[in-house]
């Protein structure tokens, strides 16, 4: 789990370049983080890449959060 | 002039006359091709005219799932897909009143839903890059109408709505979209004209003839290249000045 954690923030602060301690559970990528649509779905295709899933458009329309992030990922991986 | 060596091209409608030359010129300027089209042979006579660099890429567009498919194989076999250019197009000419739902619905779906289809399919690549280069090729006829062409016009129009709207999402991506809209063209479809019909066209078209392939590969060209970076969201008229718009 908490290496989830760790390799889910590592993206979002590359990506979004946030500060890491900005990057908690509850954290809205949007409202936030400071991202547009368009981040979010590049997030994604991130998560994709470095877990080795597939993340379907109506679930990663559920992703608003870095706390989804984490547990959509904790389950599907 | 343009240098797009390292890039790759997905071209539809390789086997007509105006994506044969758009094929011819994308790999000139040192681009790999992937050749798209309904009929193999014309496409392998194109790629075994151009060397190396060419892929031959088989594809129905009024096949949903294959147009899906196809921005994966293309770039499965040759790496990537930097450049799209949505060429392919039909025409199921008939006056409105008597325009069927089919005449209309598969004009539509050639040469819009492909299209949208093509755009999707590619362009999570091109964001990841951070370049890309979309050109769709529209027609005057979607900027004017023209009468028996309710259907084809539509389509066409539709193109570059659609185009600039995906122009504004991906921008801030290096990503640029971009419409080249032809007039009359020298193809096997404006050869079957007879002499009447070719005055009749020539009368309103300030040059006095017709354009050529290579004239709609050059703006095609131009719109891919990393110089025309600055460019998206526009509509390339390349008619002779029969619309000046």
């Amino acid at each position: 789990m908490s290496d989830v954690a760790d390799r889910v923030r590592k993206i979002v602060v590359e990506h979004l370049g946030v500060e890491e301690d900005k990057v908690v559970e509850g954290a809205s990528f949007i409202d936030d983080l400071g991202a547009d649509s368009l981040d979010t779905v590049e997030l994604v295709m991130a998560f994709e890449e470095e877990f080795g899933i597939e993340i379907p458009d109506d679930a990663a329309e559920t992703i608003q959060s870095f706390g989804d992030a984490v547990k959509f990922i904790s389950e599907a991986a | 002039m343009f240098d797009l060596t390292g890039k790759n091209a997905l071209v539809t409608g390789a086997s007509g006359g105006i994506g044969g030359a758009i094929a011819k010129s994308l790999h000139e300027a040192g681009a790999t091709v992937g050749l798209s089209g309904t009929r193999v042979e014309p496409l392998e006579a194109l790629a075994s005219e151009l060397g190396d660099r060419a892929h031959v890429l088989p594809c129905n567009l009024s096949d949903a799932e294959a147009v899906t498919a196809l921005p994966k194989s293309a770039a499965d076999s040759m790496g990537s897909v930097d450049i799209l250019v949505n060429n392919a197009g039909i025409t199921r000419d008939n006056i409105f009143l008597r325009m069927s739902d089919e005449e209309w619905a598969s004009v539509l779906e050639v040469n819009l839903t492909s299209t949208m289809r093509l755009c999707k399919g590619v362009i999570r690549g091109m964001m990841k890059s951070r370049w890309g280069r979309i050109v769709n090729i529209s027609s005057v006829v979607g900027a004017t109408g023209n009468p028996g062409q309710a259907n084809y016009a539509a389509s066409k129009a539709g193109m570059v709505g659609m185009s600039k709207s995906i122009a504004y999402e991906v921008a801030s991506r290096g990503i640029t979209v971009n419409c080249v809209a032809p007039g009359f063209i020298t193809t096997a479809m404006t050869d079957k004209l007879n002499d009447d019909q070719k005055s009749g066209i020539l009368g309103q078209i300030p040059a006095g003839r017709m354009g050529e392939a290579d004239e709609i590969a050059a703006a095609v060209l131009y719109l891919s290249s990393a110089e025309a970076g600055y460019v998206t969201g526009t509509t390339l008229h390349v008619n002779g000045g029969m619309a000046m718009l």
